[in-house]
């Protein structure tokens, strides 16, 4: 089941990149896209449940925009950096503590902290996500576990688990 | 008109970026502000194309790379980070902090 849900996104995403409607083109689509779920379906959803559930989708265009004012923010905050003859840099790594559980919320997590104000994701070792951060803000786990993950944590917990 | 704009605040932050890409001292410096900034920047001048053209062919592609921008950056800075510090590149020296020396050793 989880094939056919993974099998008919890729077609719809290939039919939108190329934008027509023509037969040989579905054929194409259909051909890539079945090649495709045989070689990587076995990493797609551990259950349809999910996707089907409305609040799900509300939490993530919640979630969009908050994660959208964090990127500009992010961005102004290196760019500042970036222009300062000082360069006010104090780059270090940290490990912060992992809550969430499922792998496609954890890639979620690791992806935005990479967006957001001058932090890298860089390993995740058993429930410990380790980060490069620019401006390392002060000694406490808990600060800084605040800063990175916080913000984003909570609504990731909503979307996917 | 905003289409314009929203371009031109793109190749601001793509050229910032690239300064900084000059300016900061170590590899994983250098790659935030090639993560972010570009990202962002490009990310701006594909949402411009959309909103010059509107939904038709071009637009939508130019809506459709935005996300797999997204995800191809960020996961390439993380291996990127993680495969220079496997390589043995040391943090610059301003750094004030390294948790992940005892986990990789």
């Amino acid at each position: 089941m989880r094939y056919v849900v993974y099998f008919i996104i890729i077609l719809i995403f290939w039919l939108l990149i190329t934008f027509s409607l023509s037969l040989s083109n579905i054929i194409v689509g259909a051909a890539v896209a079945l090649l495709t779920t045989l070689l990587f379906g076995k990493y797609s959803l551990e259950s349809n449940v999910k996707i089907i559930q409305p609040q799900r989708y509300f939490w993530f265009i919640v979630y969009l925009f908050i994660f959208l004012w964090e990127v500009i923010k992010a961005n102004f905050d290196v760019a500042y950096r970036v222009i300062h003859p000082a360069l006010p840099i104090k780059p270090g790594i940290v490990r912060v503590p992992l809550e969430i559980k499922s792998d496609i919320a954890r890639t979620m997590l690791a992806n935005s902290i990479t967006m957001t104000p001058g932090t890298i994701t860089m390993d995740i070792v058993g429930d410990e996500i380790f980060v490069h951060w620019i401006y390392v803000q002060s000694d406490n786990p808990e600060v800084y576990a605040e800063k990175v993950s916080g913000r984003f944590e909570k609504y990731i917990k909503k979307i996917f688990e | 008109m905003i289409s314009s704009i929203i371009i031109t605040i793109g190749i601001l932050f793509n050229l910032l970026g690239c300064l900084g890409l000059i300016r900061f001292p170590d590899v994983y410096n250098r790659l935030q502000s090639a993560t972010k900034c570009v990202t962002l920047g490009t990310c701006s001048i594909l949402l411009g194309v959309l909103i010059h053209y509107g939904f038709v062919e071009i637009g939508v592609k130019a809506l459709l790379s935005i996300p797999l921008l997204f995800f191809s950056a960020t996961v390439g800075a993380h291996a990127l980070v993680k495969g220079s510090y496997k390589a043995g590149i040391k943090l610059g020296d301003k750094s004030v902090k390294d948790d992940y020396k005892e986990e990789v050793r």
